[in-house]
Protein backbone atom coordinates (compact mmCIF):
# COMPACT_ATOMS: atom_id res chain seq x y z
CA UNK A 1 0.00 0.00 0.00
CA UNK A 2 2.49 2.52 0.38
CA UNK A 3 4.67 1.68 -2.40
CA UNK A 4 1.81 3.00 -4.27
CA UNK A 5 1.40 5.99 -2.66
CA UNK A 6 4.38 7.06 -3.48
CA UNK A 7 4.24 6.19 -6.97
CA UNK A 8 0.94 8.24 -7.19
CA UNK A 9 0.67 11.95 -8.11
CA UNK A 10 -1.23 14.03 -5.73
CA UNK A 11 -4.83 14.75 -6.58
CA UNK A 12 -3.94 18.72 -7.72
CA UNK A 13 -1.72 17.56 -10.81
CA UNK A 14 -4.25 14.69 -11.68
CA UNK A 15 -7.18 17.36 -11.83
CA UNK A 16 -4.78 19.47 -13.95
CA UNK A 17 -4.30 16.87 -16.44
CA UNK A 18 -7.84 15.78 -16.35
CA UNK A 19 -9.32 19.47 -16.71
CA UNK A 20 -6.70 20.01 -19.69
CA UNK A 21 -7.61 16.74 -21.18
CA UNK A 22 -11.58 17.73 -21.04
CA UNK A 23 -10.74 21.08 -22.55
CA UNK A 24 -8.83 19.58 -25.29
CA UNK A 25 -11.50 17.38 -26.06
CA UNK A 26 -14.45 20.30 -25.86
CA UNK A 27 -12.03 22.19 -28.37
CA UNK A 28 -11.11 19.46 -30.43
CA UNK A 29 -15.25 18.31 -30.94
CA UNK A 30 -15.87 22.05 -31.38
CA UNK A 31 -13.72 22.26 -34.04
CA UNK A 32 -13.96 19.00 -36.03
CA UNK A 33 -17.76 18.13 -34.96
CA UNK A 34 -15.85 14.54 -33.68
CA UNK A 35 -18.87 13.10 -30.97
CA UNK A 36 -16.90 9.59 -29.27
CA UNK A 37 -18.71 7.58 -31.81
CA UNK A 38 -16.45 5.40 -31.49
CA UNK A 39 -16.79 5.19 -27.36
CA UNK A 40 -20.39 4.93 -28.07
CA UNK A 41 -20.41 2.04 -30.16
CA UNK A 42 -18.69 -0.29 -27.77
CA UNK A 43 -20.18 1.36 -24.65
CA UNK A 44 -23.51 1.23 -26.92
CA UNK A 45 -23.17 -2.92 -26.41
CA UNK A 46 -23.54 -3.02 -22.98
CA UNK A 47 -25.91 -0.40 -22.23
CA UNK A 48 -28.44 -0.01 -25.62
CA UNK A 49 -30.01 -3.70 -24.31
CA UNK A 50 -29.91 -2.75 -20.96
CA UNK A 51 -32.14 0.37 -21.16
CA UNK A 52 -34.04 -1.38 -23.59
CA UNK A 53 -34.73 -3.78 -20.88
CA UNK A 54 -35.16 -0.79 -17.63
CA UNK A 55 -37.61 0.69 -20.21
CA UNK A 56 -40.12 -1.08 -19.71
CA UNK A 57 -40.02 -1.73 -16.43
CA UNK A 58 -40.20 2.72 -16.60
CA UNK A 59 -43.46 2.18 -19.54
CA UNK A 60 -45.01 0.00 -16.86
CA UNK A 61 -44.51 2.66 -13.52
CA UNK A 62 -45.99 5.04 -15.73
CA UNK A 63 -48.82 3.63 -16.87
CA UNK A 64 -49.79 2.42 -13.11
CA UNK A 65 -49.29 6.30 -12.57
CA UNK A 66 -51.44 7.24 -15.23
CA UNK A 67 -53.67 4.72 -14.36
CA UNK A 68 -54.27 6.64 -11.10
CA UNK A 69 -54.31 9.72 -12.34
CA UNK A 70 -57.07 8.63 -15.16
CA UNK A 71 -59.22 6.86 -12.43
CA UNK A 72 -59.65 10.59 -10.96
CA UNK A 73 -59.88 12.57 -13.53
CA UNK A 74 -62.54 10.10 -15.59
CA UNK A 75 -65.76 11.52 -14.84
CA UNK A 76 -64.69 14.97 -15.52
CA UNK A 77 -63.27 13.71 -18.75
CA UNK A 78 -66.04 12.59 -19.41
CA UNK A 79 -67.99 15.71 -19.46
CA UNK A 80 -66.08 17.11 -21.40
CA UNK A 81 -65.63 14.97 -23.50
CA UNK A 82 -69.03 15.27 -24.35
CA UNK A 83 -68.95 18.74 -24.92
CA UNK A 84 -66.39 17.78 -27.52
CA UNK A 85 -68.72 15.47 -29.31
CA UNK A 86 -70.92 17.99 -30.42
CA UNK A 87 -68.12 20.49 -31.24
CA UNK A 88 -66.36 17.86 -32.87
CA UNK A 89 -69.25 17.65 -35.08
CA UNK A 90 -69.61 20.88 -36.09
CA UNK A 91 -65.77 20.56 -37.26
CA UNK A 92 -66.19 17.37 -39.22
CA UNK A 93 -68.71 19.18 -41.34
CA UNK A 94 -65.96 22.21 -41.55
CA UNK A 95 -63.03 19.71 -42.61
CA UNK A 96 -65.30 18.09 -45.41
CA UNK A 97 -64.42 21.75 -46.84
CA UNK A 98 -61.20 21.44 -45.45
CA UNK A 99 -60.38 18.26 -47.41
CA UNK A 100 -61.20 19.83 -50.78
CA UNK A 101 -59.13 23.02 -49.70
CA UNK A 102 -56.59 20.47 -48.68
CA UNK A 103 -56.37 18.58 -51.90
CA UNK A 104 -56.06 21.99 -54.04
CA UNK A 105 -53.08 23.33 -51.81
CA UNK A 106 -51.33 19.75 -52.17
CA UNK A 107 -50.99 19.73 -55.33
CA UNK A 108 -49.86 23.76 -55.27
CA UNK A 109 -47.20 22.62 -53.19
CA UNK A 110 -46.33 19.36 -55.00
CA UNK A 111 -46.75 17.75 -51.20
CA UNK A 112 -48.81 14.92 -52.51
CA UNK A 113 -45.89 13.24 -54.25
CA UNK A 114 -43.39 13.83 -52.05
CA UNK A 115 -44.46 12.77 -49.27
CA UNK A 116 -45.52 9.56 -50.03
CA UNK A 117 -42.39 8.70 -51.53
CA UNK A 118 -40.77 9.14 -47.86
CA UNK A 119 -39.54 5.86 -46.93
CA UNK A 120 -39.54 5.98 -43.21
CA UNK A 121 -38.15 3.14 -40.45
CA UNK A 122 -40.12 3.00 -36.96
CA UNK A 123 -38.35 2.93 -33.14
CA UNK A 124 -38.87 3.50 -29.93
CA UNK A 125 -37.62 5.33 -27.18
CA UNK A 126 -35.67 3.83 -25.11
CA UNK A 127 -33.84 6.88 -23.25
CA UNK A 128 -33.97 10.54 -22.23
CA UNK A 129 -31.69 13.20 -22.13
CA UNK A 130 -30.59 13.44 -18.04
CA UNK A 131 -31.06 16.66 -16.53
CA UNK A 132 -33.54 19.28 -17.32
CA UNK A 133 -32.58 21.70 -19.45
CA UNK A 134 -33.01 19.83 -23.06
CA UNK A 135 -34.68 17.74 -25.14
CA UNK A 136 -32.85 14.90 -26.71
CA UNK A 137 -34.03 11.34 -26.37
CA UNK A 138 -32.10 8.19 -27.53
CA UNK A 139 -34.23 5.73 -30.24
CA UNK A 140 -33.21 1.58 -30.82
CA UNK A 141 -32.52 2.06 -34.23
CA UNK A 142 -29.37 3.22 -35.38
CA UNK A 143 -26.58 2.97 -38.44
CA UNK A 144 -27.38 -0.40 -38.68
CA UNK A 145 -31.02 0.13 -39.21
CA UNK A 146 -29.50 2.80 -42.11
CA UNK A 147 -30.13 6.05 -39.96
CA UNK A 148 -28.11 8.76 -40.52
CA UNK A 149 -27.61 11.95 -38.68
CA UNK A 150 -30.17 14.63 -39.92
CA UNK A 151 -32.57 12.79 -41.00
CA UNK A 152 -35.69 13.59 -39.82
CA UNK A 153 -38.02 12.44 -37.56
CA UNK A 154 -41.85 12.25 -36.92
CA UNK A 155 -44.87 10.88 -34.92
CA UNK A 156 -48.07 10.09 -36.10
CA UNK A 157 -48.34 12.87 -38.89
CA UNK A 158 -46.02 15.81 -37.12
CA UNK A 159 -42.20 16.92 -37.10
CA UNK A 160 -40.49 15.62 -33.93
CA UNK A 161 -36.85 15.93 -34.62
CA UNK A 162 -33.83 16.00 -35.82
CA UNK A 163 -31.10 13.12 -35.47
CA UNK A 164 -28.38 14.81 -34.27
CA UNK A 165 -25.96 11.67 -33.49
CA UNK A 166 -25.76 7.91 -34.81
CA UNK A 167 -23.73 4.97 -33.19
CA UNK A 168 -24.19 1.22 -34.63
CA UNK A 169 -27.22 0.39 -32.92
CA UNK A 170 -28.67 3.42 -31.14
CA UNK A 171 -29.32 7.30 -32.55
CA UNK A 172 -29.81 10.44 -30.74
CA UNK A 173 -32.65 12.83 -31.54
CA UNK A 174 -33.06 16.56 -30.96
CA UNK A 175 -37.10 17.77 -30.67
CA UNK A 176 -38.07 20.95 -32.16
CA UNK A 177 -38.95 21.72 -29.05
CA UNK A 178 -35.36 21.99 -27.09
CA UNK A 179 -34.04 25.14 -26.55
CA UNK A 180 -31.24 25.22 -29.21
CA UNK A 181 -33.26 23.81 -32.12
CA UNK A 182 -34.33 26.20 -34.91
CA UNK A 183 -36.70 24.94 -37.99
CA UNK A 184 -37.23 27.03 -40.70
CA UNK A 185 -41.19 26.76 -41.54
CA UNK A 186 -44.01 27.99 -43.54
CA UNK A 187 -47.72 28.80 -43.05
CA UNK A 188 -49.39 26.96 -45.37
CA UNK A 189 -52.29 29.29 -45.94
CA UNK A 190 -50.33 32.30 -46.63
CA UNK A 191 -46.89 30.60 -47.64
CA UNK A 192 -44.99 33.18 -45.65
CA UNK A 193 -42.03 31.90 -43.92
CA UNK A 194 -40.84 32.06 -40.46
CA UNK A 195 -38.42 30.42 -37.68
CA UNK A 196 -39.81 28.10 -35.18
CA UNK A 197 -37.41 27.54 -32.34
CA UNK A 198 -37.74 25.56 -29.67
CA UNK A 199 -37.75 27.60 -25.78
CA UNK A 200 -37.33 25.60 -22.39
CA UNK A 201 -39.96 28.25 -20.77
CA UNK A 202 -42.84 27.31 -23.08
CA UNK A 203 -42.22 23.38 -22.88
CA UNK A 204 -44.15 23.40 -19.66
CA UNK A 205 -46.76 24.68 -21.37
CA UNK A 206 -46.77 22.60 -24.54
CA UNK A 207 -46.47 24.87 -27.00
CA UNK A 208 -43.54 26.33 -29.36
CA UNK A 209 -42.42 29.53 -30.31
CA UNK A 210 -42.08 31.42 -34.23
CA UNK A 211 -40.42 34.47 -35.08
CA UNK A 212 -39.41 36.59 -38.26
CA UNK A 213 -42.78 35.49 -39.70
CA UNK A 214 -43.48 38.24 -42.04
CA UNK A 215 -46.96 38.71 -43.05
CA UNK A 216 -47.73 42.72 -44.05
CA UNK A 217 -51.23 41.75 -45.25
CA UNK A 218 -52.55 40.17 -41.98
CA UNK A 219 -53.66 37.39 -43.53
CA UNK A 220 -52.07 34.90 -41.11
CA UNK A 221 -54.72 33.40 -38.21
CA UNK A 222 -54.34 31.64 -35.37
CA UNK A 223 -55.52 28.35 -36.25
CA UNK A 224 -53.68 28.45 -39.88
CA UNK A 225 -51.07 25.35 -40.19
CA UNK A 226 -47.24 25.45 -40.18
CA UNK A 227 -45.44 23.29 -42.06
CA UNK A 228 -41.27 23.00 -42.46
CA UNK A 229 -40.65 25.27 -45.54
CA UNK A 230 -39.06 24.13 -48.52
CA UNK A 231 -35.48 26.51 -48.18
CA UNK A 232 -34.52 24.68 -45.01
CA UNK A 233 -31.48 23.14 -45.28
CA UNK A 234 -31.93 19.57 -42.75
CA UNK A 235 -35.51 19.57 -43.06
CA UNK A 236 -37.90 18.03 -45.57
CA UNK A 237 -40.43 20.16 -47.05
CA UNK A 238 -43.88 19.91 -46.18
CA UNK A 239 -44.19 18.23 -42.47
CA UNK A 240 -46.81 19.78 -40.53
CA UNK A 241 -45.54 21.47 -37.27
CA UNK A 242 -48.48 22.64 -35.28
CA UNK A 243 -51.14 25.33 -35.73
CA UNK A 244 -50.63 29.17 -34.72
CA UNK A 245 -52.30 29.73 -31.36
CA UNK A 246 -51.27 33.19 -30.90
CA UNK A 247 -49.51 35.84 -32.99
CA UNK A 248 -48.25 39.26 -31.95
CA UNK A 249 -46.56 41.82 -34.07
CA UNK A 250 -42.93 42.58 -32.67
CA UNK A 251 -42.47 45.93 -31.83
CA UNK A 252 -40.21 46.58 -34.95
CA UNK A 253 -43.89 46.53 -36.74
CA UNK A 254 -42.41 44.36 -39.84
CA UNK A 255 -42.48 41.04 -38.26
CA UNK A 256 -44.75 38.65 -36.19
CA UNK A 257 -43.85 36.52 -33.64
CA UNK A 258 -46.09 34.28 -31.68
CA UNK A 259 -46.72 30.62 -30.52
CA UNK A 260 -47.52 27.46 -32.24
CA UNK A 261 -49.26 24.26 -30.22
CA UNK A 262 -47.32 21.28 -32.15
CA UNK A 263 -49.14 18.51 -33.13
CA UNK A 264 -47.02 16.09 -31.24
CA UNK A 265 -47.66 14.94 -28.17
CA UNK A 266 -43.59 15.13 -26.74
CA UNK A 267 -44.53 14.46 -22.89
CA UNK A 268 -46.03 10.64 -24.02
CA UNK A 269 -43.96 10.24 -26.88
CA UNK A 270 -42.57 6.93 -27.01
CA UNK A 271 -42.66 5.25 -30.99
CA UNK A 272 -41.61 7.81 -33.72
CA UNK A 273 -40.58 7.49 -37.32
CA UNK A 274 -37.63 8.22 -38.57
CA UNK A 275 -37.73 9.18 -42.79
CA UNK A 276 -34.65 7.83 -44.54
CA UNK A 277 -34.65 10.60 -47.01
CA UNK A 278 -31.99 13.03 -46.57
CA UNK A 279 -32.51 16.45 -48.18
CA UNK B 1 -10.48 -3.86 -7.69
CA UNK B 2 -13.42 -5.11 -6.24
CA UNK B 3 -14.24 -1.42 -5.47
CA UNK B 4 -13.47 -0.82 -8.94
CA UNK B 5 -16.18 -2.93 -10.13
CA UNK B 6 -18.62 -1.78 -7.40
CA UNK B 7 -18.26 1.81 -8.44
CA UNK B 8 -18.62 1.13 -12.44
CA UNK B 9 -21.36 -1.45 -11.93
CA UNK B 10 -23.45 2.09 -9.58
CA UNK B 11 -22.12 4.74 -12.34
CA UNK B 12 -24.05 2.30 -14.88
CA UNK B 13 -26.75 1.44 -13.11
CA UNK B 14 -27.69 5.63 -11.67
CA UNK B 15 -27.19 6.33 -15.48
CA UNK B 16 -29.53 4.14 -16.80
CA UNK B 17 -31.71 4.71 -14.03
CA UNK B 18 -31.51 8.60 -14.80
CA UNK B 19 -31.75 7.97 -18.70
CA UNK B 20 -34.76 5.22 -18.50
CA UNK B 21 -37.17 4.94 -14.94
CA UNK B 22 -36.90 8.41 -13.73
CA UNK B 23 -37.60 10.02 -16.74
CA UNK B 24 -40.91 8.44 -17.12
CA UNK B 25 -41.41 9.41 -13.10
CA UNK B 26 -40.65 12.70 -13.93
CA UNK B 27 -43.03 15.30 -11.76
CA UNK B 28 -43.62 18.92 -14.07
CA UNK B 29 -40.49 17.96 -16.53
CA UNK B 30 -38.59 17.82 -13.54
CA UNK B 31 -36.41 14.26 -12.99
CA UNK B 32 -33.73 13.68 -10.06
CA UNK B 33 -29.57 14.00 -10.90
CA UNK B 34 -28.73 10.52 -9.44
CA UNK B 35 -25.32 10.73 -10.90
CA UNK B 36 -24.67 13.60 -9.15
CA UNK B 37 -25.41 12.01 -5.67
CA UNK B 38 -22.88 9.42 -6.73
CA UNK B 39 -20.41 11.73 -7.66
CA UNK B 40 -20.76 14.09 -4.86
CA UNK B 41 -21.14 11.30 -2.07
CA UNK B 42 -17.72 9.45 -3.07
CA UNK B 43 -16.15 12.54 -2.90
CA UNK B 44 -17.01 13.64 0.12
CA UNK B 45 -16.65 10.32 1.42
CA UNK B 46 -13.34 9.07 -0.24
CA UNK B 47 -11.73 12.19 -0.72
CA UNK B 48 -11.17 14.46 -3.69
CA UNK B 49 -9.11 12.15 -5.26
CA UNK B 50 -11.25 9.80 -5.68
CA UNK B 51 -14.19 11.58 -6.19
CA UNK B 52 -12.72 13.43 -9.22
CA UNK B 53 -12.16 10.23 -10.68
CA UNK B 54 -16.01 9.10 -10.22
CA UNK B 55 -16.98 12.48 -11.14
CA UNK B 56 -15.08 12.30 -14.70
CA UNK B 57 -16.30 8.86 -15.70
CA UNK B 58 -20.25 10.00 -14.28
CA UNK B 59 -20.04 12.96 -16.69
CA UNK B 60 -18.07 10.98 -19.46
CA UNK B 61 -20.86 8.30 -19.80
CA UNK B 62 -23.23 11.63 -20.25
CA UNK B 63 -20.99 12.71 -22.56
CA UNK B 64 -20.99 9.15 -24.33
CA UNK B 65 -24.59 9.68 -25.40
CA UNK B 66 -25.78 13.25 -24.98
CA UNK B 67 -22.86 15.33 -24.92
CA UNK B 68 -22.76 18.23 -27.40
CA UNK B 69 -19.28 19.23 -26.48
CA UNK B 70 -17.64 15.70 -25.59
CA UNK B 71 -15.35 16.62 -22.26
CA UNK B 72 -18.30 19.10 -21.03
CA UNK B 73 -20.17 16.85 -18.36
CA UNK B 74 -16.79 14.86 -17.65
CA UNK B 75 -15.21 18.38 -16.43
CA UNK B 76 -18.25 19.98 -14.34
CA UNK B 77 -18.75 16.28 -12.31
CA UNK B 78 -14.85 15.81 -12.05
CA UNK B 79 -15.12 19.53 -10.18
CA UNK B 80 -17.97 18.50 -8.45
CA UNK B 81 -16.48 15.31 -7.31
CA UNK B 82 -13.63 17.00 -6.18
CA UNK B 83 -15.00 20.02 -4.50
CA UNK B 84 -16.89 17.77 -2.61
CA UNK B 85 -13.44 15.86 -1.83
CA UNK B 86 -12.65 19.19 0.85
CA UNK B 87 -15.68 18.11 3.18
CA UNK B 88 -14.25 14.58 3.74
CA UNK B 89 -12.63 15.20 7.27
CA UNK B 90 -16.17 16.63 8.14
CA UNK B 91 -17.85 13.67 6.92
CA UNK B 92 -19.72 10.58 9.00
CA UNK B 93 -21.34 7.85 7.66
CA UNK B 94 -24.09 8.63 10.35
CA UNK B 95 -25.16 11.95 9.74
CA UNK B 96 -27.31 12.44 7.08
CA UNK B 97 -27.22 16.22 6.93
CA UNK B 98 -23.98 17.30 5.77
CA UNK B 99 -24.95 14.47 2.26
CA UNK B 100 -27.94 16.24 1.79
CA UNK B 101 -26.48 20.30 1.99
CA UNK B 102 -23.81 19.16 0.09
CA UNK B 103 -25.87 17.23 -2.60
CA UNK B 104 -28.13 20.25 -2.66
CA UNK B 105 -25.53 22.58 -3.84
CA UNK B 106 -23.83 20.22 -5.76
CA UNK B 107 -26.89 19.60 -7.93
CA UNK B 108 -27.39 23.89 -8.10
CA UNK B 109 -23.59 24.37 -8.91
CA UNK B 110 -23.80 22.15 -11.22
CA UNK B 111 -26.78 23.37 -13.39
CA UNK B 112 -26.20 27.16 -12.73
CA UNK B 113 -22.61 26.01 -14.77
CA UNK B 114 -24.94 24.59 -17.50
CA UNK B 115 -27.42 27.92 -17.31
CA UNK B 116 -24.15 29.34 -17.81
CA UNK B 117 -22.29 28.05 -20.70
CA UNK B 118 -25.63 26.77 -22.48
CA UNK B 119 -28.25 29.73 -21.74
CA UNK B 120 -26.64 32.72 -21.10
CA UNK B 121 -24.23 32.45 -23.48
CA UNK B 122 -27.04 32.30 -25.99
CA UNK B 123 -29.16 35.16 -24.71
CA UNK B 124 -31.27 33.21 -22.59
CA UNK B 125 -31.20 36.01 -19.83
CA UNK B 126 -34.14 34.86 -17.12
CA UNK B 127 -32.13 33.77 -14.29
CA UNK B 128 -34.94 33.76 -11.57
CA UNK B 129 -37.21 31.66 -13.86
CA UNK B 130 -35.07 29.28 -14.89
CA UNK B 131 -33.74 28.73 -11.13
CA UNK B 132 -37.26 28.76 -10.24
CA UNK B 133 -38.68 26.26 -12.39
CA UNK B 134 -35.72 24.00 -13.92
CA UNK B 135 -32.70 24.52 -10.72
CA UNK B 136 -34.81 24.27 -7.31
CA UNK B 137 -37.16 21.77 -8.44
CA UNK B 138 -34.42 19.32 -9.60
CA UNK B 139 -32.21 20.30 -6.30
CA UNK B 140 -35.00 19.13 -4.49
CA UNK B 141 -36.49 15.71 -6.15
CA UNK B 142 -32.55 15.26 -5.94
CA UNK B 143 -32.56 15.88 -2.18
CA UNK B 144 -35.83 13.20 -2.00
CA UNK B 145 -34.33 10.93 -3.86
CA UNK B 146 -30.83 10.92 -1.74
CA UNK B 147 -32.68 10.60 1.41
CA UNK B 148 -33.65 7.06 -0.55
CA UNK B 149 -30.59 5.90 -2.06
CA UNK B 150 -28.07 7.64 0.73
CA UNK B 151 -28.60 4.56 2.80
CA UNK B 152 -27.65 2.38 0.16
CA UNK B 153 -24.35 4.23 -1.29
CA UNK B 154 -22.84 4.51 2.31
CA UNK B 155 -23.51 0.84 3.07
CA UNK B 156 -21.81 -0.24 -0.53
CA UNK B 157 -18.66 2.09 0.35
CA UNK B 158 -18.60 0.88 4.27
CA UNK B 159 -18.77 -2.84 2.92
CA UNK B 160 -16.18 -1.94 0.10
CA UNK B 161 -13.67 -0.35 3.06
CA UNK B 162 -14.02 -3.64 5.47
CA UNK B 163 -12.98 -5.86 2.34
CA UNK B 164 -10.24 -3.57 1.64
CA UNK B 165 -9.28 -3.65 5.32
CA UNK B 166 -9.33 -7.38 5.61
CA UNK B 167 -7.30 -7.89 2.25
CA UNK B 168 -4.90 -5.50 3.75
CA UNK B 169 -4.07 -7.10 6.96
CA UNK B 170 -3.45 -10.48 5.12
CA UNK B 171 -0.70 -9.20 3.65
CA UNK B 172 0.89 -7.26 6.37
Amino acid sequence: MKKRKKLSLPSKYILAILTFLCIALIVITYATAYTGNSLKTVTGYVIIPIQNGINEVGLWFSEKTDDLKSLKEVMKENEELQAQVDQLTIENSSLQQDKYELERLRELYRLDKEYKDYQTVGARIIGKEPGNWFHMFLIDKGSKDGIEVDMNVMAGSGLVGLVVDVSENSATVRSIIDDTSNVSSTVLSTSDNCIVKGNLKLMQDGVIQFTQLIDSDNNVKSGDKVITSSISDKFLPGILIGYISDINVNSNNLTKSGLITPVVDFEHLEEVLVILNKK
Amino acid sequence: MQRKIAVTFLIIVCYLLQTTLFQALSFANISPNLLIIVASCFGFMRGKKEGMYIGFFCGLIIDIFFGKLFGFYALIYMYIGYLNGFFHKLFFPEDIKLPILLITISDLVYNMMIFITMFLLRNRLDLPYYFIHVMLPEAIYTVLVTILIYRFISKLNQKLEEIEKRSASKFV
